[in-house]
């Protein structure tokens, strides 16, 4: 197959676009900075570019989208922009084109409102619950893409959970940063269970997508390690593994949670907030799901364990 | 006031109510054309093309409306779609009361009764009708029964009553809402009685439901029909509904249909005499008394499934065993006494009489007389064969004397372990409903204060004022004078009911275990052929139920000095001293004494301790104990076999392991599979029905070496059944295998596996099996592996999350105990996940594992599955 990856300079998109590529289909990669995955052709432009989406669709079977706005704040309408519409404008592209296949990447917080999640499957998408702008303006993209499915189009929604490894600027980097800085706080009493997927396994489960499209088609799946931890443990684990203390300090959740929707409120500036609603919510309360139906239809296990990506984490620092 | 209203359909959205189901009838009554709200089914089953083999005819009660048999609609729909059993189920909102028309007249129970007949009528109900009833709806359910007998196929009735008796004053809440007053405020002019109604579930009513129950109700002019129906109470003999009460009462006694009784034990008003009476009248009712459910029972449990399970297969299993098997259980329990009725020998000793002074001993010529002059006696004070006789005395003299008293007059002897708490007894003694207490004062006070029935006997004489308070009816010592030289009545027959013998209670209420006089027979015989005990043999007996036999096994029975209720302040030197006053050979300790038992036997004497040097065989019964503490008791008495069995109320020995057996094992088992409680005894078959991946026992029951499935055994000695509790009956003597072969089936509950020399290893509790994505873990083998990390005290296994993607979690007590819960540390974590043998979520350390209140040595895992789940989602860390 000819493969389009978009937002393959990311850190999951460019694993994907490498899985895919090793499994012996033609890539091409789009965004907006050198995607530097070797042996697939690098397609250079912006999403909401429809001249630049037009030529980067031409000519393929495939559409593997991971291109987004990720942040935890920022002026709503440019998370609308980039995901919503960008996404809109790839999917009548893709189906202008002739393409067969539409791998949508989105995340299990479309369909998450706030609640403890635990050892539930992937539920609909719901923009109207789900917290923050890009939970919800990934909700309308994964509806969307979902409504477009078609007999000769086949779309799949795929949401890894929290994916993290080597080279992680999101996560890790952030983690590690704020744990050097004495300011990562443990929330409550560290021991929500939190399931998270280790990139190598993200990858190839998008991969799985592509591949079982055609008999998954219409469906929407959350991937994940299958491991819960308490988050205070997970977080112990990358710091141990970037050679930084682990958290200390203990913020009570509901304290946290007030604050940091003070601070989504309030921040409409270019960097990060130190805490918002949603990263509290996603820190104190269990995130966790059912894998059985993941695994099945997309003939598909993750092949890295919690602890091989620990250790496989340790080394990239230890570099 | 013109009150009418027409009908209407319920508004969109009610919870679990499918609107499909709604539709409006109009009924020509008396000239006059009457609509009537019903939920049906009909329209689904023919979309689907079902044919209905019968209706279910559904009738609320008051202040509920047809809304309360949502689920048995769309369980019932679901079941025909399936392929199951197809009912259409009509239930309708009775006329001025749900969306049904609100006709401005006021209806008494003969008219509800006609109105039901003239819809059935007119919706063309012409096959065969299971009516099904709730509250006072139950009424107007068997009215239109008894007037429809040809139609009428079965009975199913949940919290309803057909009978006041004149003597006995209605309920006191029905009683305050009677009063005139009381009655127009509390049940039109305000939705006070609506709203008292819709507080009595438990658990409590969702908000969505409970409004979903007002809806049609909202408004003074829309509560009428509840004012009229509850003064339309006959609760006074004059009452104009009476005859027709009287009328239904007279005529469901001669209705020859299946009867299924479900009732929800913690309803003010409809109590257990209602549920009593009804199953006087009806023909061999099945009954479900669910202890922890209400008034709204429909709410609490899940009624729906139970009465399709039950219309599947409406009659009760015959009970077997008319006749003895051959060679088992042919002298009846009192035997000894007769033969040994003038042998001057000791049967009894008691060390500790609860008169006071020194050890008592009984011969058997006084032990037989005492129980012949009781016996007759107790026949003279209206003790009946059949009657049910709760005896709340400490273990002894009394105790045995009244125990085979009541077993040779046929009566059946109620026995509540006091290690249950006073609420445990009470809720067991009172669901037991006895015809009799025989108690010492504590046992009578508690009845009088918590106003158990029956009539009172005490053990002893006690000053008036005391037995008036009490309500004390006899002494042991005015009976025994009563009854001497009469004549005794015949003896009951083997199949005959002898005992109701409560659970613990560490799963849940405890439930009353039925035994025949054959099958407390085949205990005996299966005790004295495992552990050699019998004529002249001398007994120790710490474990209540193996004690109560030490007459009909002819043994020379000591009672140590003990503290009944806390049979974990047994010492080494009491049970010393016991063993000394009857040369036992054979002494039965309860599992929580014998850690206190090897804890004090650094105090004995050199005379106790060489007295402990007779005893043959000493056995933990009840439940399995540690090898450690097998050790302790094996070295207090270096000549005797150590043994520890396998069994539970419903079957009380079914395998045994002998100290040796269990230290091969623990050689033998590669990380621990289990605890070992050895091969079955003479008599018991143990097969194992595999679990399948979500956890349920589904396989065949068989005899597989290694698989792990839910323990079923089969024995002469098990529990003939359980007292009105008829789907805990069915769920204990499923399966296909289970009815085979003539003998009966016991799921016992429990998990484990047998091994290739026939050994059983127990594995913990079925509902304790942790289902992950990846299989099942049984908590057994994980908690042995990581109990022997070295500074680990004891651990518990969790599972969290929905079954079939749980994860398991290992909480930990450790032996330097920590002040608060927390999560493990790094290290530690790592070494119970390598030592667990299994993959776990996380790692909790806590002060005090939860352990059972009887036990107080197995783990409460699911309390402690609940705390986890609750501290994993993120909430506090609390103590479990």
């Amino acid at each position: 197959m000819r493969v389009l990856v978009t937002g393959a300079s990311g850190l999951l998109g460019r694993a994907t676009a490498s899985a895919i590529r090793d499994a012996g289909h033609e890539v091409r990669t789009f965004q907006r900075r050198a995607s530097g995955v070797q042996g697939a052709e690098d397609l250079r432009g912006s999403l909401t570019e429809p001249a630049d989406v037009a030529r980067a669709v031409a000519g393929m079977d495939a559409v593997v989208h991971l291109a987004a706005k990720v942040s935890l704040a920022g002026p709503p309408a440019e998370f609308a922009a980039v995901n919503v519409e960008g996404t809109r404008g790839l999917l009548n592209a893709a189906r202008a084109a002739g393409v067969g296949r539409f791998v949508q990447v989105s995340s299990p917080s479309v369909a998450h409102s706030g609640d403890s999640l635990e050892g539930t499957d992937a539920e609909s998408a719901d923009p109207e619950h789900a917290r923050g702008e890009y939970a919800r303006t990934k909700a309308v993209a994964e509806l969307l893409a979902l409504e477009a499915d078609a007999p000769d189009f086949a779309v799949v929604a795929v949401r890894p959970h929290l994916v993290w490894g080597p080279g992680d600027t999101q996560l890790v980097a952030r983690i590690v940063e704020r744990a050097r800085a004495g300011r990562l706080p443990l929330l409550g009493s560290g021991a929500a269970l939190i399931d998270t997927t280790y990139i190598d396994n993200a990858a190839s489960a998008l991969a799985a997508a592509l591949e079982r499209a055609d008999a998954v088609h219409g469906q929407a799946y959350v991937v994940t390690n299958g491991e819960p931890r308490p988050v205070a443990e997970l977080l112990a684990g990358i710091c141990r593994a970037a050679g930084v203390r682990s958290p200390a300090w203990s913020v009570p959740p509901g304290l946290a949670r007030a604050a940091g929707g003070m601070v989504e409120r309030f921040w409409r500036g270019e960097d990060e907030p130190p805490m918002t609603r949603f990263l509290a919510e996603q820190l104190s309360t269990a995130h966790w799901f059912d894998q059985r139906r993941t695994r099945a239809d997309l003939a598909w296990t993750p092949a890295v364990s919690l602890d091989e990506g620990f250790r496989l984490l340790a080394a990239s620092y230890a570099r | 006031m013109n009150r009418a209203a027409p009908a209407a359909l319920p508004p969109s959205g009610l919870p679990g109510l499918d609107a499909r189901f709604s539709r409006l009838v109009e009924v020509r009554s008396a000239g006059a054309t009457r609509t009537w709200h019903v939920l049906d089914n009909a329209a689904r089953l023919a979309e689907l093309r079902i044919a209905p083999t019968g209706t279910l005819l559904c009738v609320h009660g008051n202040p509920t409306w047809s809304y309360l048999w949502r689920r048995l609609l769309s369980a019932a729909t679901a079941q025909a779609a399936a392929g199951g059993t197809a009912w259409r189920v009509v239930a309708p909102d009775q006329l001025e009361m749900g969306f049904s028309e609100r006709t401005g007249e006021r209806r008494t129970l003969p008219r509800r009764v006609r109105d039901l007949g003239e819809l059935t009528a007119e919706l063309g109900i012409d096959g065969p009708v299971v009516t099904v009833g709730h509250d006072w709806g139950g009424v107007v359910a068997l009215g239109w029964a008894v007037d429809h007998a040809d139609q009428l196929s079965g009975i199913v009735s949940l919290n309803t009553a057909v009978h006041q008796a004149p003597e006995t004053p209605v309920p006191a809440p029905l009683r305050l809402a009677l009063l005139p007053p009381v009655l127009g405020a509390s049940t039109a002019g305000t939705p006070a009685f609506l709203e008292a109604t819709l507080a009595l579930g438990h658990p409590p009513l969702p908000g969505p439901v409970k409004d979903a129950f007002r809806a049609p109700y909202r408004g003074a002019d829309r509560r009428q029909g509840i004012r009229d129906f509850v003064a339309d109470i006959p609760a006074e003999p004059g009452h104009p509904s009476r005859p027709e009460l009287d009328r239904i009462a007279e005529g469901i006694r001669h209705l020859d249909v299946p009867a299924l009784l479900l009732w929800g034990a913690r309803d003010p008003v409809f109590q257990d005499r209602y549920l009593d009476d009804l199953f006087a009248r009806l023909r061999h009712p099945s009954v479900h008394r669910f202890p922890d459910a209400g008034h709204l029972i429909a709410e609490d449990v899940d009624y729906a499934s139970a009465a399709l399970a039950w219309l599947d297969d409406p009659a009760p299993e015959a009970t077997p065993a008319a006749e003895p098997p051959p060679g088992i259980g042919g002298a009846p329990l009192w035997s000894v006494l007769d033969e040994l009725r003038d042998s001057p020998d000791t049967a009894l000793v008691e060390l500790a009489p609860p008169a006071g002074g020194a050890a008592r001993v009984v011969s058997w010529r006084l032990l037989s007389r005492r129980v012949r002059e009781l016996a007759a006696g107790l026949t003279a004070a209206g003790v009946r064969p059949g009657h049910r006789v709760s005896l709340l005395v400490p273990p002894g003299a009394d105790l045995t004397a009244a125990l085979y008293a009541c077993l040779r007059i046929g009566a059946i002897v109620v026995v509540a372990d006091a290690g249950l708490g006073l609420r445990g007894l009470s809720r067991a003694v009172t669901g037991a409903r006895p015809d009799h207490v025989i108690g010492a004062l504590p046992g009578l006070a508690a009845a009088r204060a918590l106003r158990w029935p029956g009539q009172r006997i005490a053990i002893a004489r006690y000053p008036a004022p005391v037995r008036r308070l009490l309500g004390i009816s006899a002494s042991f010592g005015e009976l025994a004078a009563r009854g001497r030289g009469a004549a005794l009545p015949p003896e009951p027959a083997p199949a005959d009911t002898a005992a109701v013998l409560f659970t613990s209670g560490s799963t849940g209420p405890a439930k009353g275990v039925v035994y025949t006089h054959v099958e407390l027979q085949a205990l005996r015989d299966a005790l004295a052929r495992q552990y050699g005990v019998g004529i002249g043999t001398g007994l120790v007996a710490g474990f209540a139920p193996f004690a109560l036999l030490g007459p009909a096994l002819g043994a020379r029975s000591a009672t140590p000095d003990m503290d009944v209720t806390s049979p974990a302040t047994l010492t080494a030197s009491a049970v010393a001293d016991a063993v000394a006053a009857v040369d036992a050979t054979v002494v039965f300790l309860s599992p929580a004494a014998v850690a206190n038992v090897v804890a004090t036997a650094g105090s004995l004497t050199p005379d106790r301790r060489r007295a402990l040097t007779g005893v043959r065989t000493v056995l933990s019964a009840g439940a399995p104990v540690a090898r450690e503490l097998l050790e302790g008791v094996a070295a207090l008495m270096p000549s005797a076999t150590a043994s520890t069995p396998y069994g539970m109320t419903e079957g009380l020995l079914l395998t045994s392991a002998t100290l040796d057996d269990v230290r091969e094992a623990a050689v033998e088992a590669d990380g621990g599979a289990g605890v070992l409680v050895g091969p079955p005894v003479d008599g018991v078959e143990v097969r194992i029905a595999a679990l399948d991946r979500s956890g349920a026992a589904t396989g065949e029951p068989a005899v597989v070496p290694g698989v792990a499935g839910e323990i079923v055994v089969s024995a002469d000695h098990l529990r003939d059944g359980y007292d009105r509790l008829e789907l805990t009956q069915r769920e204990a003597a499923h399966g296909p295998a289970m009815e085979s072969g003539g003998r009966r089936w016991h799921r016992t509950g429990d998990v484990g596996h047998l091994d290739e020399a026939g050994r059983l290893w127990v594995e913990g509790r079925l509902v304790h099996v942790v289902v992950t994505a990846e299989g099942v873990i049984t908590p057994v083998g994980p908690e042995q592996r990581i109990g022997e990390l070295p500074e680990v005290a004891r651990a518990g296994l969790a599972g969290v999350g929905p079954r079939g993607t749980q994860q398991a979690v290992a909480v930990v007590e450790l032996r330097n105990p920590v002040r608060r819960p927390r999560l493990a540390d790094a290290e530690l974590a790592e070494r119970v996940r390598s030592a667990a043998g299994v993959p776990l979520a996380a790692v909790l350390v806590v002060p005090r594992l939860p352990t059972d209140i009887r036990h107080n040595s197995k783990v409460d895992r699911t309390r402690l599955s609940r705390w986890a789940a609750r501290v994993l989602r993120g909430e506090r860390m609390t103590r479990p």
